[in-house]
């Protein structure tokens, strides 16, 4: 029973695939949807540290340093987005985010 | 079995578990605010994966920026915004099927790419891990050395972000009196001052 880089792999993708299904579902929420972003990204780190691990190699470390710095920033740049378009609009809703009609 | 090999297992499967279940209850909860609360419990269960990959390093870091402050920032977005989230929830059941078909395919593509992945025989590492030095020690070697231009990069990107995050949600109202330090630092005696010539039983 040999822990390997296979297991870490299968986890990452487990909860890549969470996140994915997370925004397939909570149309409406735009929080939940942040947080499955926040989830995906996580998968990819756990991918990163693993491979870093088994294949001795610190490369892997730093990258996901670097993700976690772009998915910070992510999400305070969303959720200022969020905050704005709650004043505005009054609600959150994905649905009714056309207002650009890009 | 021994004991050596069985106890990491366990450790395993039990952080990694914790993990999934939790990062499904993110997903699948009513309450954004729950959410918010497994969302940190994942990042925990993570945290403890990274540890027991021997990146301490970056174990605390997903603690202390994660759950220190993302999921904090969560959870004050959530509690702020006055809506109504079960009329949000709606039309869960109606994307469930197509959604969790197109989850699982995926999951299971994921595992068996991730099974049959195999690292090529010639494999060298660029910066190879130093088992004689700690880990932040070895992290910090790389990263003001080799990453030096991406490690300012991504001080960069947070700068950015964080003036991004002010000015969306900065609101000047009009008609607030607000304190002007300049205004009140240059005033002088001469023109804070006036003297009048009261004549007696008037007033001015």
């Amino acid at each position: 029973m040999e822990i390997g880089l296979a297991h870490y792999m299968a986890v990452a993708a487990i909860i890549f695939t969470i996140g994915i299904f997370g925004i397939f579902v909570n149309r409406k929420n735009v929080v939940i949807i942040l947080m499955s972003v926040e989830l995906i990204l996580l998968s990819v780190n756990i991918n990163f540290v693993a491979f870093s691990y088994y294949l001795n190699d610190l490369a892997g470390q730093v990258f996901a340093l670097f993700i976690l710095t772009v998915a910070a920033a992510e999400a305070a740049v969303g959720l200022a987005i969020l905050v704005v378009y709650f004043r505005n609009r009054g609600d959150i809703s994905v649905d009714h985010i056309n207002l650009m009609k890009g | 079995m021994e004991l050596a090999t069985l106890l990491p297992a366990l450790a395993f499967y039990l952080f990694a578990g914790v993990a999934v279940i939790s990062a499904l209850m993110v997903v699948l909860a009513r309450n954004p605010v729950r959410s918010v609360l497994f969302l940190i419990m994942t990042f925990f269960s993570a945290a403890a994966l990274f540890v027991m990959l021997g990146a301490e390093f970056l174990a605390l870091l997903l603690v202390v920026v994660y759950v220190g402050a993302v999921a904090v920032l969560f959870l004050f977005v959530v509690m702020m915004l006055d809506v109504d989230f079960v009329e949000l929830k709606q039309g869960f059941a109606e994307y469930l099927p197509l959604g969790g078909l197109l989850a699982f395919v995926l999951a299971i593509e994921l595992i068996v790419l991730g099974t049959t992945f195999r690292v090529p025989k010639d494999f060298v590492a660029q910066t190879p891990i130093d088992a004689d030095v700690s880990n932040i020690e070895a992290f910090g070697r790389v990263l003001y050395t080799d990453y030096a231009f991406f490690f300012e990069a991504a001080g960069l990107v947070l700068l950015v972000a964080m003036i991004g995050a002010i000015l969306l949600t900065l609101s000047v109202k009009k008609g607030v009196k607000r304190q002007n330090v300049s205004d009140q630092v240059a005033r002088t005696p001469k023109d804070g001052l006036k003297r009048a010539d009261v004549k007696p039983g008037e007033g001015i």
